[in-house]
């Protein structure tokens, strides 16, 4: 698989094409106006769909005919958008259809601003729609996770018959990076339940409305078993340096970049820091933070919010070690020097002694280089 | 059932193909609907039945199902159903219609679904041409939630929520919805029909038909509005009820056929052609420009085996100044070079407030963060962007700037300063825009390893005008003798950028 350089964007289309993927369904909006972009471009190309509707209400709807109509279809947007489409998600949710939308993050609460952000965590892992439902959540944190994630979000949607978000920072989906595509197209393909215009699909209905009340509880009670098998099988996160970690660092997306850049760092200087990144924002990995907690001093959380995915963290150790908070918001992202120097503090205050640094000059030139960035505090 | 009439009625006519059996919405008399004695949907619901019957599209109807009253449609026609969000039918119905262009859908719509909360979706699905056929049973109230006004309540009409009858000072006059689609080019056929008396029903079953028969023929967006009874809300007797229809109700909105595109539609192809045929699966790919066939195999082994590389470049300028094709060309050569790149730009407001600035990094590992804090180049194109970023440079870096005086007071101690006119230089070359290539020149002094291979395969890949490429080939060229030029005597050290592993 050879790699060119595309912007994170743009490579969420492609990979949803040869995913199967042939209708997007969206509305403009800054940072993710490359993905629609993109498939105005492709979808006609390959006998896909692309259709500019007249809000992000109308668009998530089109996706829930889409997806009636049995075909893997996806959408794009930033927080304003996304929260006009809660409804439709819910409707999706609860009439178990499948779908793809891509969040790419931008400052908010109201119109905000274009700058990155990571506050739609509670509005999308949380479920911003009405009544019990959740949504899958994957959050790439490179260009080439914008393409495997993608690819691996439209098998999650139909397998679990339900929306799957892909949600990146602004940084993530404007930066370039080389990626690697699939070299195999998946081939669209008619599931059984759809409705498609076709005698054998004519006894097929796509519906949310249970108006009998054990008829709702049961379908109610169907979607969360459904919900507790993806808690089971399908929670994902990215370990680095944790096997002996006392200082575990979270985040995700360009953050948990950030961290690993941290994390070589500090352990230059003789620290034993890991980084645990989840892929998946729901299902949570619980598993993966619960054996670091055994270990582990703390956890240090950093987020460009002001605490949303905290509370998972501590509810995934159960709150049996500190959980410290590092933020920036309204555009602005920590930075290595911010988090270096929060780490340190934390390092300090914990009587957490740093180690032999790991030998070789480029460890010693990294600790001399923080040694003089301290300096400096 | 002893009069021979009904009896023949009922062999002649029978329940259309197209209905269920039995309906399973109630427990017990499963051969009635769900709706009240005298309303319209029941009436509506059999004219739709029987043209779906007659035009023998049963197998190929998908029907979609709003919220109100006729929300239960998929316990009695035995087609295709997708029952809907408020409001949001054509928009559903779209998506449909795109995928499976060869079947007939019907947006089967109330009023308050339609005209209120839906007015977006049905205006856009009709200005898009939408080959759908939509039913909009207009009753003038909410009836399903309990008779609130809508807004094609007529004036002076009672509503629980105009309790002393609409006034057009607070609520505005009845929506004349066929008549405001009517105004655009896209619908084929439009027309409002209504069910208060004998007459007016043969002719909403003719309308009806003829809605379906467009959507099965693909000639594309019909409405037919239906003017329909509802006694339970109105409080009326199912007779009173037709009366209203026809005596009240038409004089607001008047009966008739409010467009007709029909014919020339059936002469000239339809709004929306038939699909593209579908590529090969296999061509999908190359298609995409993502085959591994069409991509350059590259010069990874230029580069020796144990060096280190680590340039971690910020860019900046004004909008045009090429701030951002600097770093691609940077990053693309990079990539090229077997290296591990990235780039990442500003967006956004910046984009549009005339500055700009991206940040580029190649290394032999894989890379941490794109983001470039601390940059051991600085490109500062202005020296608006020079004073945003000179601070951040680390010790032993470099600062290119585009400038002939380089600002005394963001000279520092330990990080190399290469200050040249570039535009003007760039101008003498024969275009001053060429001003960011002259600078790409001295990057690549500094960075040493990319092969000239690469830069001149990403700016091939970047630059498609000849003319551009020879010229920036050219600067490029001038700006690595400009750089060896001044640094001829004291080549300074560059270790942290690019070295070996041995070397301290």
């Amino acid at each position: 698989m050879r790699k060119q350089l595309m912007k994170g964007n743009e490579a969420i289309v492609k990979s949803a094409i040869l995913a199967g993927c042939r209708a997007f369904y969206g509305y403009p909006i800054t940072p993710a106006s490359e993905i629609a972009e993109s498939a105005a471009e492709f979808m006609p190309k390959t006998g896909g769909v692309y259709v500019q509707a007249e809000s992000e209400v109308a668009a998530i709807n089109m996706l829930y005919g889409a997806a009636s109509a049995g075909v893997r279809a996806m959408t794009a947007s930033s927080g304003p958008g996304i929260s006009l489409m809660q409804e439709g998600i819910s409707y999706m949710a609860g009439a178990e259809l499948p779908c793809v939308i891509a969040d790419i993050t931008r400052g908010g609460p109201g119109l905000g601003n274009l700058g990155s952000e990571q506050s739609d965590y509670h509005q999308v892992v949380k479920g911003g729609g009405h009544g019990s439902y959740r949504t899958l959540v994957l959050a790439p944190n490179s260009v080439q996770e914008m393409a495997d994630l993608t690819a691996l979000a439209f098998d999650l949607a139909d397998r679990y018959r339900n929306p799957v978000v892909l949600m990146a920072d602004g940084f993530i989906g404007q930066m370039m990076e080389p990626v690697g595509f699939a070299q195999t197209a998946t081939p669209p393909q008619l599931p059984a339940w759809a409705v498609a215009g076709t005698a054998a699909s004519r006894g097929n209905l796509i519906t949310s409305l249970y108006i009998d009340f054990d008829a709702m509880e049961k379908h109610s009670l169907a979607l969360e078993a459904k919900y507790k098998q993806a808690e089971q099988r399908e929670a994902r996160a990215e370990e680095w340096m944790t096997a002996d970690a006392e200082i575990v660092l979270v985040g995700y997306g360009i953050v948990s970049r950030i961290l690993k850049a941290v994390a070589a760092e500090t352990r230059a200087a003789g620290l034993k820091v890991g980084v645990l990144r989840p892929i998946t924002l729901y299902p949570f990995p619980r598993a993966q933070f619960a054996r670091l907690a055994a270990r582990a001093r703390l956890f240090v959380d950093v987020e460009m919010s002001h605490g949303q995915m905290i509370e998972d963290v501590k509810l995934a150790i159960d709150c049996a070690r500190p959980v410290e908070f590092l933020s920036r918001v309204g555009g602005n992202v920590p930075t290595h020097e911010d988090v270096l120097r929060f780490v340190h503090e934390l390092a300090r205050r914990e009587g957490l002694a740093p180690g032999r640094p790991a030998c070789g000059p480029e460890a010693a030139a990294r600790q001399r280089c923080e040694e003089e960035q301290m300096a400096h505090v | 059932m002893s009069s021979p009439v009904v009896a023949e009625y009922a062999v002649a006519r029978g329940k259309a193909k197209s209905f269920y059996d039995r309906y399973e919405r109630k427990s017990e008399l499963q051969h009635q609907t769900h709706f009240c004695a005298g309303c319209g949907h029941g009436t509506i619901h059999k004219m739709l039945a029987a043209a779906i019957d007659e035009l023998g599209v049963q197998d190929r109807t998908i029907l979609v199902g709003p919220v109100g009253c006729g929300v239960f449609t998929y316990y009695y026609f035995d087609v295709g159903n997708v029952q809907a969000a408020h409001g949001r039918a054509p928009a559903v119905a779209t998506a449909i219609c795109r995928s499976r262009p060869g079947s007939v859908i019907i947006s089967y719509q109330g009023d308050g679904d339609l005209s209120a909360i839906g007015s977006a979706e049905i205006l856009h699905a009709a200005n898009r041409g939408e080959n759908i056929a939509v039913l909009f049973v207009n009753n003038a109230i909410y009836s399903m939630t309990g008779g609130q006004a809508a807004p094609t309540t007529l004036l002076g009409q009672k509503s629980t929520t105009t309790p002393l009858g609409r006034n057009a000072a607070t609520e505005g006059y009845p929506l004349h919805v066929s008549e405001l689609l009517a105004t655009l080019e896209a619908p084929v056929y439009i027309e409002r029909v209504g069910l208060g008396d004998n007459k007016q029903i043969a002719q909403a079953a003719r309308a009806i038909r003829r809605a379906v028969e467009n959507q099965s023929r693909g000639l594309g967006f019909s409405l037919v509005e239906v003017l329909s009874p509802c006694p339970t809300i109105w409080k009326m007797s199912p007779v009173e009820a037709q009366h209203w229809v026809r005596e009240t109700m038409e004089k607001t909105f008047p009966l008739g056929v409010f467009c007709d595109r029909t014919k020339e539609r059936l002469a000239a192809p339809a709004m929306q052609s038939a699909p593209v045929p579908a590529p090969a699966l296999d061509e999908l790919p190359r298609i995409l420009g993502v085959a591994d066939a069409d991509l350059p195999e590259g010069h990874a082994q230029a580069i020796a085996g144990g060096q280190i590389v680590d340039l971690q470049v910020r860019i900046a300028g004004f909008g045009g100044q090429g701030v951002l094709l600097l770093g691609e060309v940077l990053a693309e050569a990079g990539l090229d070079a077997g290296l591990e790149v990235s780039w990442l730009p500003s967006y956004g407001p910046e984009m549009r407030s005339g500055t700009s600035n991206c940040h580029v990094r190649l290394a032999r590992e894989a890379i941490d963060s794109p983001l470039v804090s601390a940059p051991n180049v600085l490109v500062a194109m202005n020296e608006p962007s020079l004073r945003k970023f000179d601070q951040s440079v680390r010790p032993g870096g470099w600062v290119i700037y585009n400038g002939e005086e380089f600002p005394a007071d963001c000279r520092r101690e330990g990080v190399h300063v290469l200050a040249l006119p570039f535009t003007e230089l760039a101008n003498g070359m024969g275009d001053k825009r060429a001003a960011n290539m002259v600078m790409m020149g001295a990057v690549l002094e500094i960075a040493g390893v990319l092969p000239d291979a690469s830069v001149a395969a990403a700016l091939r890949h970047l630059v498609r005008n000849p003319r551009w490429v020879e010229l920036d080939e050219r600067a490029m060229a001038r700006g690595r003798d400009l750089f060896q030029q001044a640094f001829a005597a004291t080549p300074p050290r560059s270790s942290q950028i690019r070295g070996t592993v041995s070397e301290p």
